[in-house]
C-alpha cells in the first residue's frame, strides 16, 4: 500500500535522537516502550500483558494495582510519567469482551507514550481507583468516563455527571445496549429536560453553606433538599 | 440581611458601578453593607471580613463572554472570588456515540463541527489518525497541503480568539480588522473545498480535492495581507495600558501546575513548558520545518497572549516554507479499498465500480486495532483514538479535547482574583465549548 | 437570487365601514417599519452558526445596515431571538427561559439545520428542532447558512413584520405551556416533528 519512494520506517525517533515523523509502523508485534519491561519487572503478576499496535505499547493491569503502577509511572525518575492525557473506557460490540478502562500517559522529559488498560467484566460491578491523587487534570475526565459509561472512580472526591444533567433518567449514554437515539421518546426527553430548573443546578458539595443551611430562603432549602433525595448524595459534612 | 457571624451564601444581584468618586475603577474589595456594596477604606489587600456575607453569582450558560454555553457558579466575597464552580455539558451533543454508527469518511463532517474554529486542523487530525489506524501513508503532496490547512487553521482560531478576546475587555476594533482576515482566509478555503466554515477537507487516504490553479497566489497574498494586519492588532494591545494592567499578573499557573492538571497548548507554553506535539511527538514532517515555538514565564493572561500572537507569526513561516516545498504529484493514495476512483472508470470498468460500490455502501475497513493520534491544535494537544475491530464503523471514537483539561483548570486561576477578572482569564484559556462537550 | 419566498398568505380582516381604516394602516407601516428597521437581536449562539453569526456582524456582511448592530445579550432588551447553533436537551430550559424572558413583540429566528429540525445530530442529546420548544417566525436552512443566507432570512423577517397588523389581536400574545409537561405542543406532535426523515433513517445500525 506504501508508495515505493516514501523513506525508510520510522518509529519516530531518527537516528541521532530528535524527533521525527514516524512511518511505516507495524500493525502489531513493533518495539515495546521500554517502561513496559520496566513496568513487568518491577511489578511482576499485576502485569496481565503488553502489546504494541501500530507504534504503540498498550500495557494490561490488574484492577487492584493500577494506582500504586500509576503512582509509581509518575513518580520514580527513570519513567517520569508527569502528563496525563485522558481517561476513557472502550466497549466492544462483542458481548463477550470485556469493558476496557483506558489511561493515556505521556512523559514530556523522556518523551514517551503509553497506554494502561483494566479489564472489567461487563456483569460486574464497573469500579477503578481514581487517579486524581497524582494527576489532578484527572478529575473532569474520570466525571465524564462516569457520565458516560457507569464506571466508578473510587477516591474521586465528587464524582457526578458532567455533560448531561445530574438526575438524567436515560442511562449511560456510551454503553453499547443504550439505543442512539435515547430510551424514552422526543416528547418525553423534552418534559424531563424541561423540568430541570435552570437555576437550581447547584448541589450540596460546591456549596459551602452546610451550617447555614437553616438560615437560607425557604424555596432554596425545599430545592435542595428535593435534590439530594432524587440524587442520593451525601451531605458536605 | 441579618447581622451574624456565620457566613450565609445568598442569591443577589451585584449593585455597585464599581467605579469611585473619580469614576476610576475600584480595585479594593468590595463589601455588602446594608443594600449597596462599599469599598473598605484604607485596604490594599484582601481581608475576610466575619461578618460579609459571600454572594453566589451565575455566569451563563447564556452570555456573552463565556465563549459559548459555559456556566460559572462565582461564591464572591465583595468583589474577590472565594469559589468558582464551572458546569458544562450544555452544548452535549453525542459525538462520541454518533461515531459509533458512521464510516470513518462520514466521521469526516463531524470533526468539523467539534472545534468549530480549527475545522480543516481536526479534519487533518482525524484523517491522520485513520491512516494510522488503516496503515496506509499518504502522498508527499497530500503531506503538505495538509500541514498548508493546519497553519491555515491555527492563523484563524488564533485570530477569533485575539478579536473575541479584545471584546471581552472592551476593545472592538482588533475584532473587525482580525475579522477582514478571517474573510480572506474563508474566501481562499472556499475556493478549496467549496465550503467556509465546516470544511470537511481531508479524507481517508487523501483529500476532498485538490487545490484550484491559482490559490498558492491567493495564499502569498492572505500571507503579505496578514502580517500587516497581525502586527498592527498586536501593536494596538500589546503595550496598551489598559490591556496589560488587565491581563499582567492574573491567572498564573506555575509550570509544575500546568503539567500536572494536564494543560496543553498556548496555556502550557506561557507557563513555561515547552511541549508540542509538532516538535516532541511530530507528524506530517513538521521536524522538516524551520519554526519556533514560543514559551513564557509567568503562564499569566498577558504571556497567553504574546504566546498565541507569536503562534501566529510562527504559522506564518511554516506556511511560507509550504508553500515553496510543494510538490507535484497526486493528492489521494492509490488504494481503490481506501480512495473512490475517477467517474469515467467507475461507469466503465466492473472492477471500479464494484470498488466504488463497495467504498460508498459498506466504507473502508480498517484492520482490527488502535491508535491514538495527537496533533497540536490551536488550543492545545488535540487527540483521536479510535478502536476497531475490522468493520467498517468504528469501536470507539473518543476525542481527547484539549479545551475540556484546560478548563477544568480554572477554579484554581480564578481564586482570589476579582469578578471582572474572571473574564479575563476565561477568556485566556480560548475554549470552544464544541469541542468540550462534544 | 434563487428561491422566492412563499408569502404569507393570511388573510387580514379589514372591516371597510370603519372610520379609521386608513389611519389605522398608516399606523401600522409606521409602527412595522420602525420595528423592522431596528429589530435588536439576541443572538443565542451556541455552535458554528454563531460563528458565521459573528461574520455576518462584522465589516463584510455587516448586520448594521439591517439596524441590527446593537446585539443584546439580555433578552430583556431584545425582539428578535436568533439561535444560532445546536441545542441539547440540557440546554432547551435556559432558551425557554431565555424566550420568556423576551418582551413582546418578540420573534425567532432559528439559523441552522441544528436549531430548525435537529441537523446532523440525530441522537439522544439533541433537541431535534427548537421549535418544539419555542416558536419559531424564519427558519435559516444551511450548515453553517451562509452570511448571505442569514440576511436572507432576516429579510424574510422584516417582510413578516411589516405584515403584521395592530388590530390583529392574536398577534404577539404570550403562549402559556402546558403546566405539568412544559410543552407548548402535544406530545405526539412534538415526535411527529422529530421522526428521522431521509438518509437518518438508515443509519441507525452501528454493525455494518
Amino acid at each position: 500500500m506504501t508508495a515505493p519512494n516514501l523513506p525508510a520506517p520510522s518509529s519516530g525517533t531518527a537516528p541521532d535522537g530528535t524527533p521525527s515523523t514516524p512511518r511505516g509502523l507495524p500493525h502489531r508485534g513493533g518495539a515495546l516502550n521500554p517502561s513496559a519491561d520496566a513496568l513487568a519487572e518491577r511489578f511482576g503478576d499485576a502485569i496481565v500483558r503488553s502489546e504494541a499496535t501500530w507504534g504503540e505499547t498498550t500495557v494490561f493491569v490488574h484492577v487492584e494495582s493500577l494506582h500504586e503502577i500509576v503512582r509509581w509511572l509518575h513518580d520514580e525518575p527513570t519513567q517520569r510519567y508527569d502528563y496525563l492525557v485522558d481517561v476513557t473506557a472502550v466497549e466492544y460490540r462483542d458481548a463477550m469482551r470485556p469493558i476496557e478502562v483506558v489511561w493515556h500517559l505521556r512523559a514530556l522529559g523522556h518523551r514517551r507514550f503509553l497506554r494502561l488498560k483494566v479489564e472489567l467484566p461487563k456483569r460486574g460491578t464497573l469500579i477503578v481507583p481514581s487517579v486524581i491523587d497524582v494527576y489532578c487534570g484527572a478529575d473532569w475526565l474520570e466525571r465524564e468516563c462516569y457520565d458516560m459509561f457507569g464506571i466508578k472512580f473510587d477516591g474521586h472526591p465528587d464524582l457526578r455527571r458532567i455533560l448531561l444533567w445530574e438526575n438524567y433518567q436515560e442511562g449511560f449514554p456510551l454503553r453499547k445496549n443504550f439505543p442512539l437515539r435515547g430510551r424514552f421518546s422526543r416528547a418525553e426527553q423534552l418534559k424531563q429536560a424541561l423540568a430541570q430548573d435552570p437555576e437550581a443546578r447547584y448541589s450540596m458539595n460546591e456549596l459551602t453553606i452546610a451550617e447555614a443551611f437553616d438560615s437560607l430562603p425557604e424555596d432554596m432549602r425545599r430545592r435542595l433538599a428535593a435534590d439530594r433525595a432524587r440524587t442520593g448524595e451525601e451531605g458536605v459534612e | 440581611m441579618t447581622e451574624t457571624t456565620t457566613r450565609r451564601t445568598i442569591e443577589v444581584a451585584l449593585g455597585t458601578s464599581g467605579l469611585d468618586a473619580n469614576g476610576m475603577p475600584i480595585r479594593a474589595p468590595l463589601v455588602v453593607q446594608g443594600h449597596n456594596a462599599v469599598a473598605l477604606e484604607g485596604t490594599s489587600t484582601f481581608e475576610p471580613e466575619l461578618d460579609s456575607d459571600h454572594m453566589l453569582i451565575n455566569i451563563g450558560p447564556q452570555h456573552p463572554a463565556t465563549h459559548g454555553v459555559l456556566r460559572l457558579v462565582l461564591e464572591l466575597d465583595g468583589e474577590t472570588v472565594v469559589r468558582c464552580v464551572p458546569h458544562i455539558g450544555y452544548l452535549h451533543c453525542g459525538f462520541e456515540k454518533i461515531g459509533e454508527y458512521r464510516q470513518y469518511n462520514q466521521i469526516i463532517p463531524w470533526t468539523d463541527r467539534e472545534d468549530y474554529l480549527n475545522s480543516p486542523g481536526n479534519n487533518v487530525a482525524f484523517a491522520l489518525g485513520c491512516e494510522r489506524l488503516f496503515g496506509v501513508e499518504i502522498t508527499p503532496r497530500c503531506t503538505v497541503l495538509r500541514v498548508i490547512a493546519m497553519e491555515l487553521s491555527r492563523i484563524i482560531s488564533h485570530v477569533v480568539w485575539l478579536g473575541t478576546t479584545s471584546v471581552d475587555m472592551g476593545a472592538f476594533t482588533p475584532f473587525l480588522w482580525l475579522y477582514q482576515e478571517r474573510e480572506n482566509v474563508y474566501n481562499l478555503l472556499e475556493a478549496w473545498v467549496g465550503a467556509r466554515l465546516t470544511t470537511s477537507m481531508t479524507r481517508v487516504g487523501g483529500m476532498a480535492a485538490d487545490i484550484p490553479d491559482g490559490w498558492l497566489d491567493g495564499l502569498r497574498a492572505f500571507i503579505k495581507g496578514f502580517s500587516k494586519t497581525l502586527e498592527e492588532s498586536v501593536k494596538m494591545l500589546e503595550t496598551n495600558a489598559i490591556w496589560a494592567g488587565r491581563t499582567v499578573g492574573l491567572g498564573a499557573m506555575s509550570a509544575e501546575e500546568a503539567v500536572n492538571a494536564g494543560l496543553s497548548g498556548p496555556m502550557l507554553r506561557a507557563s513555561g513548558v515547552a511541549y508540542d506535539v509538532r516538535k516532541d511527538f511530530p507528524y506530517m514532517d513538521y521536524e522538516t520545518y524551520d519554526f519556533d515555538v514560543p514559551v513564557g514565564t509567568a503562564g499569566d493572561v498577558y504571556d497567553r497572549f504574546l504566546v498565541r500572537a507569536e503562534e501566529m507569526r510562527q504559522s506564518i513561516r511554516i506556511l511560507e516554507q509550504a508553500v515553496r516545498r510543494l510538490p507535484d504529484g497526486p493528492v489521494n493514495i492509490d488504494d481503490p479499498r481506501l480512495i473512490l476512483p475517477p467517474k469515467h472508470k467507475a461507469t466503465s470498468e466492473m472492477e471500479s465500480m464494484i470498488h466504488h460500490f463497495k467504498l460508498v455502501m459498506e466504507g473502508p475497513r480498517p484492520p482490527a486495532g488502535e491508535c491514538y493520534v495527537a496533533v497540536e491544535s490551536p488550543k492545545g494537544e488535540k487527540g483521536y483514538y479510535m478502536v476497531s475491530d475490522g468493520s467498517a464503523k468504528p469501536v470507539r471514537w473518543r476525542i481527547r479535547p484539549p479545551s475540556f483539561v484546560n478548563l477544568s483548570a480554572i477554579p484554581r486561576m480564578v481564586e482570589g482574583h476579582l469578578l471582572s477578572d474572571v473574564i479575563a482569564i476565561n477568556a485566556s484559556i480560548d475554549i470552544v465549548m464544541g469541542e468540550i462537550d462534544r | 437570487m434563487g428561491v422566492t419566498p412563499a408569502l404569507d398568505r393570511r388573510v387580514v380582516p379589514v372591516d371597510p365601514k370603519s372610520q379609521d381604516g386608513w389611519v389605522t394602516s398608516r399606523l401600522d407601516f409606521l409602527v412595522n417599519w420602525a420595528r423592522a428597521g431596528s429589530l435588536w437581536p439576541m443572538p443565542f449562539g451556541t455552535a458554528c452558526c454563531a460563528i458565521e453569526f459573528m461574520s455576518t456582524a462584522a465589516s463584510r456582511f455587516d448586520l448594521s445596515r439591517f439596524g441590527m448592530e446593537r446585539l443584546s445579550y439580555s433578552p430583556r432588551q431584545a425582539d428578535v431571538l436568533i439561535c444560532a447553533g445546536r441545542v441539547p436537551y440540557k440546554l432547551a430550559p435556559v432558551i425557554r427561559r431565555i424566550y420568556q424572558q423576551m418582551p413582546q413583540p418578540k420573534w425567532v429566528i432559528s439559523m441552522g439545520a441544528c436549531a430548525s429540525t435537529g441537523g446532523m445530530f440525530d441522537n439522544y442529546a439533541v433537541v431535534q428542532g427548537i421549535d418544539t420548544i419555542i416558536p419559531v417566525d424564519v427558519y435559516v436552512p444551511g450548515c453553517p447558512p451562509r452570511p448571505e443566507a442569514l440576511m436572507h432570512g432576516i429579510i424574510m423577517l422584516q417582510q413578516k413584520v411589516m405584515r403584521d397588523r395592530l388590530r390583529d389581536g392574536t398577534l404577539h400574545t404570550e403562549i402559556e405551556p402546558d403546566p405539568t409537561s412544559q410543552l407548548y405542543i402535544p406530545p405526539s406532535r412534538i415526535d411527529e416533528l422529530s421522526e428521522p426523515f431521509g438518509n437518518s433513517v438508515n443509519q441507525t445500525r452501528s454493525n455494518p
